[in-house]
């Protein structure tokens, strides 16, 4: 038994939630091999290989590969697949992408946003936004799966002296072109990496109350910025910042929220935190109801004193 | 310009599902159902598409129990064309689906379709990608716009970090994300000219698809429940209880 994880990295580094989907092939057994594929890999390759767990780096270094387009990047997994009996990527935008496009292309029901390893063929899988977990048994001889990375502490980044491999790329034709990006820039941690996140709803009003009074609390205590659906579908903040069960799901050691009524599919994306803590001036919220602290008040008084008493 | 939508019926997002006490599920007897969410946003795109003159026909296709011809119906309302049944007992997976999707829209002639990114009972997530895999073509998930022109579907998509623009050449594959559109109301006039359209109702067999899931379910159970804390009475008590009993800051 191998297992392949593919991992996420930009120019940063490889990203946490990498780490966690390693965790997850380490929890299942065997050898664990990691794929790099993009361009200009090779500090990239070298942190791989000593992620703790790893025995074997594979280097994909092909200009087709950049931008983690599904179609080239899965065609490149399943050129891979034959000598692996299970593939992960961490349940990133790109491992969501890709990972179901690969498993099709290899006739294999993939096993979506895993939150526990059972054995070989068992995994545990949140449904319904997280209201039941259903353990579930695949009969395919090969698995696909993407990591609910949340769920996994991730292995050490160091500790490990894997060897590296360069690979053949195929040549896969692909009609889709990557055009451009527009990615929020920010010096905060990343949300999925994030040991604090102080969330903002609609309650905040608007994306300068966000700037001028969640920015200061966040800046304090190190943490990650995030909302609610509704502060971004009203352009309170970008897409990226969304927690829940469409957005990002996260599991820091605190996560405050302010001003975010508690519905379900909010609940989805971060009750599995350590700590939280609730601000809202109506008490009978149901973020209260998952709250370790709760404050109810008005947060337009309540977060200028936080800060000052941070 | 044909298009193929895929509409799901699921348990209503307002519902909050219970585990069933034997564990084999969650209970859906008596249960409000309705269009997965997602997929009301992919039928509203595709409708504007058909307003922008660039689709000629859209198909609304659902896979599933007798019961899903009332999705099939509210797409219908919304301003789709004709319907598919793809009509069957077992709860299809994501694989299976797509292998249906496939042969559907190759039979169709569709040069686009669009489904939800995620149904919100299974949470998979990977439909889309499938089909598109099966197809062969290019697949614009998590859509938050989606422009037609000269044989080509540009897609902005809701990535981790933000937002990120592919060009897919037709035919395509796209998934919609929350952002996409704010899909309408179906009007009491539209609702009643729905009930003429037709719905043509298929078997997997029909279709030569094999629809016999690859996962078992061995048991569904509550997620381990968290419990209300304590109310603090101002800003200093949460700061010295985070500081000095949950040490988290
Ligand atoms: C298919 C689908 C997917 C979804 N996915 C997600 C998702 O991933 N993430 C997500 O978050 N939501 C998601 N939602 C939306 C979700 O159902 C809720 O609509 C949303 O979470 C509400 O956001 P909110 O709590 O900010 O707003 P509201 O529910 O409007 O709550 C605002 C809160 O702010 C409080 N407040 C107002 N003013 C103040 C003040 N001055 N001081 C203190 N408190 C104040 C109010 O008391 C209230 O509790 C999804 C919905 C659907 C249908
Ligand atoms: C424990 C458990 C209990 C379940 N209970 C139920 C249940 O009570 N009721 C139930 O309906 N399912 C149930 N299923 C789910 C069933 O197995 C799923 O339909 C299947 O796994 C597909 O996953 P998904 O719908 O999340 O796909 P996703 O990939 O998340 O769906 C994405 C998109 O694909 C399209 N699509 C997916 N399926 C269909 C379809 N059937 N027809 C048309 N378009 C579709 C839609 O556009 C959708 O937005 C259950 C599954 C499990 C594991």
């Amino acid at each position: 038994m191998t297992s392949l994880v593919v991992l996420d990295f930009d120019a940063t580094g490889i990203k946490q939630p990498a780490r966690s989907a390693v965790a997850a092939a380490v929890k299942l057994g065997g050898e664990v091999h990691v794929l790099l594929s993009g361009t200009g890999i090779g500090e990239s390759a070298a942190a791989a290989a000593k992620i703790a767990g790893v025995s074997k780096v594979l280097v994909a270094d092909d200009a087709s590969l950049t931008h983690e387009l599904a179609e080239t990047t899965a065609a490149l997994v399943v050129s891979l697949a034959p000598a692996y009996s299970h593939i992960f990527q961490a349940a990133t935008a790109a491992g969501k992408n890709m990972i179901p496009r690969a498993a099709a292309l290899l006739d294999v029901q993939v096993i979506s946003d895993i939150s526990d390893v059972i054995d070989a063929d068992t995994f545990i899988r949140p449904i319904y936004a997280g209201n039941a977990l259903a353990t579930v048994k695949s009969s395919d001889s090969k698995k696909l799966i993407t990591v609910r990375a949340s769920s996994f502490d991730p292995v050490a980044a160091e500790g490990g002296s894997a060897t590296i491999e360069n690979v053949t790329v195929p040549t896969a034709g692909t009609s889709s072109k990557y055009l451009s990006s527009e990615l929020s820039k920010s010096e905060r941690p990343e949300l999925t990496a994030a040991k604090i996140i102080v969330s903002g709803g609609r309650g905040m009003q608007n994306g300068e109350n966000f700037t001028k009074l969640i920015d200061p609390v966040a800046d304090k205590l190190g943490a990650a910025v995030g909302a609610s659906r509704a502060a971004v579908d009203a352009g309170y903040v970008p897409n990226d910042y969304q927690v829940g069960q469409t957005g990002k799901i996260v599991a820091p050691q605190l996560y405050i929220a302010i001003g975010i009524s508690g519905a379900i599919q909010h609940l989805a994306g971060m009750k599995d935190s350590k700590v939280i803590v609730a601000i809202n001036k109506d008490e009978d919220a149901p973020i209260f109801q998952v709250a370790d602290y709760g404050l109810v008040g008005d947060l337009f008084t309540i977060l200028p004193e936080l800060e000052k008493a941070l | 310009m044909k298009l193929l939508v895929a509409v799901k019926r699921v348990v209503d997002y307002n519902v909050k599902v219970r585990v069933k006490s034997d564990k084999s599920g969650v209970e859906t007897a008596g249960v409000k159902m309705s269009m997965n969410p997602f997929d009301e946003i992919a039928v509203e795109e595709a409708i504007r598409l058909k307003e922008k003159g660039i689709a000629t026909e859209i198909v609304a296709v659902s896979i599933g129990v007798t019961q899903a011809q009332e999705t099939i119906r509210t797409a219908l309302a919304m301003g789709a064309d004709r319907g598919i049944l793809v009509e069957t007992d077992v709860a299809v997976e994501p694989l299976a689906v797509a292998k249906l999707l496939k042969a559907l829209a190759e039979k169709e002639g569709a040069e686009l379709v669009i489904l939800g990114k995620q149904a919100i009972d299974d949470d998979m997530n990977a439909t889309g990608q499938m089909l598109a895999a099966l197809l062969g073509w290019p697949q614009g998930t998590f859509a938050s716009k989606v422009e037609i022109a000269d044989g080509n579907a540009k897609v902005t998509r809701e990535v981790d970090g933000g937002l990120e623009t592919v060009e897919l050449k037709l035919p395509a594959v796209v998934t919609a994300d929350l952002r996409l559109n704010e899909p309408r109301y179906a009007s009491l006039p539209n609702i009643m000219k729905a009930r003429k359209k037709q719905i043509d109702i298929v078997k997997p067999a029909d279709l030569g698809v094999d629809v016999t899931p690859r996962l078992t379910i061995v048991s569904v159970a509550e997620p381990p429940g968290r419990k209300a804390g304590i109310k603090v009475p101002d800003v200093a008590t949460l700061v010295d209880k985070l500081r000095n009993e949950a040490k988290v800051i």
